[in-house]
């Protein structure tokens, strides 16, 4: 019987999955569509053909390597909600090193622009860092304000110095197409970016998993006391985390200027932070699942478009289902199945049994 | 002859298998200071819980001016006239005196009319003689203040008995006199008190009559008048101390290893805990130290192991300053293993498993780890032979360290700091929370240490738990040794009368 329940507790984000299909249907109905046609569409558009898949890829790029940032910040007991900034820092940087830096091979060039991006969220993660260590800021407050000045900075660049003469919209010029990240899926958007974001979360599986590094970082996140006790610089590590997930940031938003924009465009990100602490719980912290998680939402993402067009619906409509899924999926890992609970109540339900066949038949 | 305030009669709780206390009879005369007395463990505030109706005792009675009731719930208590302040106030930083007191308060409606609150407020506030703004925000005021508007709080609900959980612990020096008036003042307007504390200075200060609680039990009650502190000291302590030791081998002391001068520092209050503690310690040495909690231990580890910056005085590990060093140097070039106090704070991350939390300490040296990388296997490896070698009792090297019991987690500390090879130990509290078995076998391992010629500090508020393995027995009262006794001398009136502040030595050079 324990087994049953826990294999059912097992698949709960499945059953979450129906649920939140189930209710997505109704509103999908209720606002007039035909929901099987909708999910069908939403499917075929986000996982089936190659365009569709595509489409995922291209917006999974960004939105792994945010869940990888607030992966590692929250591994390590901070909350890093500036992502989005780090993004835009990221794609500033790598821009201005893609457009302004001249005369390397192009391969150095690349790895140099990937680089300046990924410094540049690095240190803008940093900086709450800092100020948590040295002075115990909030680094939520911080790491959330520096969101818009890093989203404004990058538009002044983009309607500004870096404009490109003559454009009817805020975005620089074209960087060489020698930097552009290889394509990899033939004729479409798909760049190397995603395949790097996967990379980078085997990498960090293993950090946190087996490097002293990654223990010392853990350690600090679960129980600071016992961090210092046990030696760890707890200051330092709050800082190395802040740089690090930073990085992450800021390299989602690099590849997103070198893979797919080839532009620095003002407000060139769609939330892809945020989006990236969906993808860490959902994930519940651990890098790898991470994958599959953000697989999964970008798919959403990009089937969600085609599900509007496939039966008109409202976009907001869609933006709702999406919620909804997100909100029974994180539910259902939020439900905690505790085995010996349950083990307590089956048990009261047997020895219930047991009594009543204990007792003689007519007293029944 | 009025019924008194308060009659217990043949309670008694369990947690589990542990009796927390063992029949306990009490009677606290209306309009009078009742004081506890015990040590940590003691009972005391399990019995305080159950008079403000955290826990629900299994056996006996309580009479509340007579009436027998039973107090399922802190509301129901209230209901009954008693009020409680906590050791660590129960209030919201960020409201206003006013809004603190009347917070929860019932029978309030939709509407809350703050000013004729804060009228009647007022008027009590005047006629207890606190000087108190009933408009400031709570987190701006002293922590004296904040005493005071718990106590506010307590009598605006009307209560009749009020306890008050070690109220001075928190208070500086100053702000205990302040403190210590309010509850004479309590007893002139006839409200009854009963104060839990250590700390015998206050007992002798304000108190009545005391009750005195060791493992549960009373094990006596009477007036103050009369009373000496060394003989309250006695009473709390406890039974005859067994000068008995363990008998293993004590080689002659080696050379000075540990050498402490003038030490002072301040506690995370801000208030000076340690003031010019000098002391050494040579190889294969034990140090005890005994005292009363609170009393300077916990900041004098700290600052030992380098928790925690001391505010001035020097401190040298043969020869070497220790003072610049990190945590990390002094645990790996210094050689300081350090058994903390709060095992599942401190010494353990309990989420983690066994085999993880035996390489908490050196997970960064070889051979833990290898060039930035874990060594999982070889981490197991040794995990089980310290285990095996330590007597710690698991399903396996997989669980939690949380599921383990008090005595095992504290022999796995135990093996990791002992295995380290360690010049240094600091001990604090190793018995607390132990059983008796697990005692034996931690005081032993200490003795192991000391004929390996580890220079031991061992602090402790056990005074028959220092006596079983110490060579010296300083003793710690205010902050400062008030003395450093050889253990032959080390008799129980004399480290009686040490913990309550008779100093012995005249000022350290």
């Amino acid at each position: 019987m324990i087994r049953i329940v826990a294999t059912l507790y097992a698949l709960r984000t499945v059953w979450a999955l129906f649920l939140a299909f189930g209710l997505g249907a109704l509103l999908i109905a209720v606002s007039g569509g035909n929901p099987l046609s909708a999910y069908s569409a939403l499917i075929e558009g986000a996982f089936l053909d190659y365009w569709g898949i595509s489409g995922t890829l291209v917006k999974m790029s960004p939105i792994l390597l945010a869940g990888l940032a607030v992966i590692l910040s929250l591994r390590g007991g901070l909350l890093n909600l500036g992502v989005e900034g780090q993004i835009y820092m990221g794609g500033l940087f790598s821009s201005s090193v893609a457009l302004y830096v001249t005369g390397l091979p192009t391969l150095l060039h690349l790895v140099l622009a990937i680089l300046a991006g990924a410094l540049a969220g690095g240190v803008w993660g940093m900086i709450a860092g800092l100020l948590k260590a040295k002075r115990g800021i909030n680094e939520v407050i911080v790491t959330l304000l520096l969101n818009f000045v890093a989203i404004n900075l990058v538009s002044y660049f983009a309607g500004g110095p870096m404009m490109q003469e003559g454009a009817p919209y805020p975005y620089s010029e074209e960087i060489p197409e020698g930097l552009f990240l290889p394509i990899i899926l033939p004729m479409t958007d798909a760049h190397l970016g995603v395949v790097l974001g996967v990379v980078l979360a085997v990498v960090l599986w293993v950090l946190l998993r087996s490097s002293t590094l990654g223990f010392g970082l853990d350690l600090v996140g679960r129980n600071p006391q016992a961090a210092h006790y046990a030696g760890v610089n707890v200051g330092h590590t709050v800082i190395m985390t802040m740089f690090l997930s930073g990085t992450l940031g800021g390299l989602a938003g690099s590849f997103e200027v070198l893979g797919l924009k080839h532009r620095l465009y003002h407000l060139f990100s769609a939330g892809f932070g945020f989006d990236g602490i969906v993808v860490a719980f959902m994930a519940q912290l651990n890098p790898l699942m991470s994958v599959v998680t953000a697989f999964f939402l970008s798919g959403l993402k990009s089937g969600a478009l085609m599900m509007q067009r496939a039966i008109g619906l409202e976009s907001t409509v869609v933006d709702a289902v999406i919620g909804i899924v997100i909100i029974c999926v994180a539910a259902s890992q939020a439900f905690v199945f505790k085995a010996d609970q349950w083990r307590a109540w089956f048990s009261r339900r047997q020895r219930l049994d047991a009594a009543l066949a204990a007792q003689p038949q007519e007293t029944r | 002859m009025t019924a008194p305030a308060l009659r217990l009669t043949g309670v008694g709780k369990l947690f589990g298998e542990f009796r927390a206390l063992d029949a306990v009879d009490m009677t606290v005369t209306a309009g009078t200071i009742h004081s506890i007395l015990g040590e940590n463990g003691a009972g005391k505030t399990t019995l305080m819980n159950i008079l403000y109706g955290l826990y629900e005792p299994e056996e006996g009675q309580v009479e509340v001016f007579g009436k027998p009731v039973s107090i399922p719930s802190p509301r129901a208590a209230l209901d009954h006239g008693i009020g409680m302040i906590h050791q660590h106030f129960m209030l919201v930083d960020t409201l206003s005196v006013v809004e603190n007191i009347i917070l929860g308060l019932p029978g309030q409606g939709l509407r809350l009319s703050l000013d004729a609150h804060a009228e009647k407020i007022g008027a009590l506030s005047r006629h207890y003689g606190f000087d108190i703004n009933l408009h400031a925000p709570v987190w701006t005021l002293p922590m004296g203040m904040r005493q005071r508007v718990e106590i506010l709080k307590a009598l605006h609900r009307e209560a009749q008995i009020i306890i008050f959980d070690e109220p001075t612990s928190i208070l500086a020096p100053q702000e205990v006199d302040g403190l210590l008036q309010g509850l004479r003042r309590l007893r002139q307007e006839g409200k009854t008190v009963i104060l839990i504390t250590h700390k015998l200075e206050e007992v002798v200060a304000v108190a009545d009559r005391i009750t005195v609680m060791r493992s549960g039990r009373v094990v006596a009650e009477q007036p103050v008048a009369g009373l000496e502190k060394s003989d309250m000291a006695r009473l709390m302590v406890g039974r005859d101390v067994a000068l008995s030791s363990y008998d293993v081998e004590r080689p002659e002391p080696g050379e000075v290893v540990l050498d402490a001068r003038h030490l002072e520092a301040t506690n995370s209050h801000g208030v000076p805990a340690l003031k010019r503690v000098s002391f050494q310690i040579r190889a294969g040495e034990i140090l005890g130290i005994a005292g009363v909690d609170g009393n300077g231990q916990s900041e004098l580890a700290e600052v030992l192991t380098g928790m925690r910056h001391p505010d001035g005085g020097a401190l040298t590990l043969k020869g070497t300053d220790l003072l610049p060093l990190t945590v990390d140097q002094r645990r790996h070039d210094a050689k300081i293993s350090y058994i903390p106090e709060d095992r599942h704070h401190t010494g353990l991350v309990l989420d983690l498993p066994v085999w993880q939390n035996a390489a908490l300490r050196d997970f960064r040296r070889s051979p833990f780890s290898w060039k930035g990388w874990l060594r999982p296997r070889r981490l197991r490896e040794i995990a089980a032979d310290w285990v095996k070698r330590y007597d710690v009792r698991l399903r396996g090297l997989d669980q939690a360290v949380r599921f383990l019991s008090g005595g095992n987690q504290q022999k796995l500390i135990f093996a990791r700091e002992i295995e380290a090879g360690p010049t240094v130990m600091v001990v604090m509290q190793p018995t607390k929370g132990v059983d008796v078995g697990a005692i034996e076998l931690i005081q032993r391992t200490i003795l192991k240490a000391r004929a390996q010629g580890v220079a031991i500090l061992y602090i402790s508020t056990e005074l028959e738990h220092i006596l079983a393995v110490a060579d010296h027995v300083a003793v710690i009262c205010g902050g400062q040794f008030t003395g450093i006794l050889p253990r032959s001398e080390a008799t129980l009136e004399r480290v009686g009368s040490l913990m309550t502040g008779i100093s012995e030595t005249p000022e350290a050079a």
